[in-house]
């Protein structure tokens, strides 16, 4: 059950991807890449990460994307793709070729080298309960700089993209 | 395998809720608008002898959009087009796995937690789930291929976005008093009681919350004051606008599920969910004989009560549509009423000289609940719908300005006088 | 059928990242561009997550609350420079932004 899950969302974030990267019209690219970033977030759910799931969603899926999407729409620019040429067929067979050895190559290589089983794992693991005593332990000074991070980029945003009058 | 099914079942009957609220739903909003304007609203729809004061026209209503012609106009971007409706209906309808609606059933040895997924960041999934929601009507407005369907796409989906954040805040809030995310334990959270008396709802410990998250809510839903991005008279129904049939009834349906959903989440977080005021879990098993023999007497009484007033309604509509079969509609629904109320008599008699077994107690305790949770949904989305038809709408710069430079300052104030107040006492008790 | 191991989500996050870095070199046109960065911190993500599971403890998640946070702050300042850019040469096919070019 788990390998069929497993199988079917990386299935769907891999073709995703491959859209995103062949098709000529950005916005078509930019919905393929939230199937991948949405099925991603499944994967997330399979590793027992509940909170990380619940984050790709909100704001990768539903934020950062709906950005991009509002920029491609507010400026017309799946208009432009007419002058871009457009992946080729080659590249793109040779590009599934080599996705397809590696992920082979990954898969048979690192067994052979003989994993450990994942570790034991309590019912709180991934909760946002445990993110958030790592954030306010460890990890408090990066977590204060982030904020910063995050306030400079909006006032940057801001600015530069505020229409000169 | 039982998992499974229990799994299924409570799926279902978290469907059922949401989809049979919803056509009931457009049907009082089509006789409480009525009522708020003082007309009387559509009640000739009829099926057979029944009219039921109208609920027919629900189902005429999907019947029309049903047959009517699937037309693609031929100027839209056909896979967004076909596409977006779907989004619009099944990204909402998911949203409901996470509101529990009765407390943990303990039968047969195990404890069933009354919600599908028992998620543990369960209010964050809804959330999620909105943000999901705005792709429906961005992909809408884009492939329609028309300047108004654009703009109100545009707009609509720049105002969800917006206003998921005063949203987000006000839970905040909610959190920081009843310590946590997980959506069962904050509903059972409200069932102590404050200084004795008291019901410790949520409305009650974040006054200021609940009015932001209220506001958020109706703007999350594109209800008005917030529905300038779909109003007919303002931008010809937005981004709906080239929509017809089934596609149209999609899009309907999803903004009527959007109301019950956040009437469930306002209900869920801020008036106690599932929970009778005074009377915890315990004290209805214990007491469920009794409830049992209430429930089922009032039941009686109150069929009685209606089939009466059917044979008045009967008598007094006779000669009204000559001779047919409408006339008989008093009568017939008299009948059926009475036998229902025959029925539950009979159940009344025989409880006496029953006794309940735990499982049966505990059954009469989840019905109790449900039926506390179905309550107070139906109030909230009677106040959208009140609200709807009492209020005029907000312009497009005065809604994003309410947003962003009102409810997202007050709702930081929110939470900064939420945690002193938690600081404060707990310096005092502790 | 071979259980799931971490091998797997590893490959799959390799994929990922090598598609991102082939979004990048060989497109031509900024958001798609851009959009291969997204796709390749998601692959890097991925591969967070995996080993954080596989150790047992939740480094990997906060570390992926941080590159989540920092690719927002990125993909919103990037699109407001595209933004710029499409407003000064109206075009945003990187083959015509050669103002700096000799």
């Amino acid at each position: 059950m788990t390998a069929v899950l497993f199988y079917f969302f990386a299935g769907v974030a891999v073709i995703g991807a491959l859209a995103m990267v062949s098709l000529r019209n950005p916005l078509s690219g930019a919905f393929a890449l939230v199937g991948t970033m949405v099925s991603l977030a499944a994967l997330f759910a399979m590793l027992n990460a509940e909170f990380v799931f619940i984050l790709q969603i909100l704001v990768y899926a539903g934020a950062i994307m709906v950005l991009v999407i509002f920029t491609i729409m507010l400026l017309n620019l799946d208009k432009q793709e007419l002058k871009e040429v457009p992946v080729s067929r080659m590249r793109l067979l040779g590009m599934g070729a080599v996705c397809a050895l590696l992920a082979v190559g990954f898969i048979r290589v690192f067994s052979h080298f003989g994993s450990e089983p994942p570790a034991f794992i309590d019912a709180e693991f991934g909760s946002i309960e445990g993110v958030g005593r790592m954030m306010l332990g460890p990890y408090l000074y990066p977590f204060e700089v982030i904020s910063l991070v995050l306030l400079v980029a909006i006032v940057g945003v801001v600015l530069l993209a505020k229409r000169v009058v | 395998m039982v998992e499974y099914l229990i799994l299924f079942a409570k799926a279902v009957f978290i469907l059922l809720i949401a989809l049979v609220i919803m056509p009931v739903l457009i049907y009082v909003e089509r006789k409480g608008s009525s009522f708020i304007q003082d007309r009387t609203g559509p009640n000739r729809a009829a099926i057979g002898p029944f009219r039921l004061a109208g609920l027919v026209h629900v189902l005429a209503d999907v019947t029309k959009l049903l047959t009517k012609e699937m037309m693609i106009p031929p100027h839209v971007n056909r896979v967004y087009f076909i596409v977006a409706p779907f989004i619009g209906f099944t990204v909402i309808v998911g949203a409901f796995a996470v509101i529990p609606w009765a407390d943990t059933f303990h039968v047969a040895g195990r404890e069933i937690p009354m919600l599908v997924a028992d998620l543990n960041g369960g209010i964050l999934y809804i959330l999620a789930i909105t943000s999901l929601h705005v792709y429906g009507m961005v992909f809408a407005g884009w492939a329609s291929n028309n300047k108004f369907a654009l703009m109100g796409g545009l707009r609509s989906s720049a105002q969800m976005i917006s206003y998921e954040l005063p949203l987000g805040l006000a839970m905040v809030g909610i959190f920081m008093v009843f310590q946590s995310v997980h959506l069962n334990t904050i509903v059972q959270g409200q069932g102590e009681l404050l200084w004795g008396w008291l019901p410790r709802w949520g409305v009650v410990v974040q006054p200021l919350g609940f009015i932001l998250f209220t506001i958020a809510a109706f703007a999350e839903a594109n209800r008005t004051p917030f529905d300038l991005p779909e109003g007919e008279s303002e931008i010809v129904a937005g981004y709906h606008v080239e929509y017809s049939g089934i596609r149209f009834a999609m899009f309907y349906m999803g903004e009527y599920v959007a109301i019950v959903l956040s009437s469930c989440m306002i209900t869920t977080l801020f008036f106690g969910g599932w929970q009778v005021p005074w009377l915890t879990t315990q004290q209805l098993v214990d007491n469920a004989d009794l409830l049992l023999k209430i429930m089922l007497g009032a039941g009686g009484l109150g069929a009685l009560t209606f089939a009466v007033w059917m044979f008045i309604y009967g008598q007094r509509i006779k000669g009204n549509f000559g001779g047919s079969i409408k006339e008989k509609e008093g009568d017939v629904l008299g009948v059926i009423n009475l036998v229902v109320a025959a029925v539950m008599f009979a159940a009344f008699f025989r409880t006496f000289g029953l006794d309940l077994p735990e499982w049966g107690a505990r059954t009469v305790t989840l019905v109790v609940q449900i039926t506390m949770f179905v309550l107070k949904v139906c109030f909230w989305c009677w106040v959208f719908i009140w609200v709807r038809w009492s209020l005029p709408r907000f312009r497009y710069d005065q809604l994003m300005s309410l947003g962003w430079k009102k409810m997202i300052p007050l709702s930081f104030v929110n939470i900064v006088l939420t945690a002193l107040v938690i600081l404060l006492i707990d310096r005092a008790g502790g | 059928m071979t259980p799931i191991t971490i091998e797997h989500y590893l490959g799959l996050s390799a994929i990922l990242f090598f598609i991102g870095v082939f979004g990048v070199l060989f497109r031509r046109n900024l958001i798609v561009i851009l959009m291969s960065i997204e796709l390749m911190l998601n692959a890097v993500n991925l591969s967070f997550v995996t080993f954080s599971r596989q150790l047992g403890t939740m480094d990997g998640h906060v570390a992926t609350f941080f590159v989540m946070a920092l690719a927002a702050a990125e993909a919103g300042l990037g699109l407001a420079i595209l933004v710029m850019v499409f407003r000064n040469r109206t075009t945003v096919q990187a083959d015509d932004l050669t103002l700096m070019r000799d």
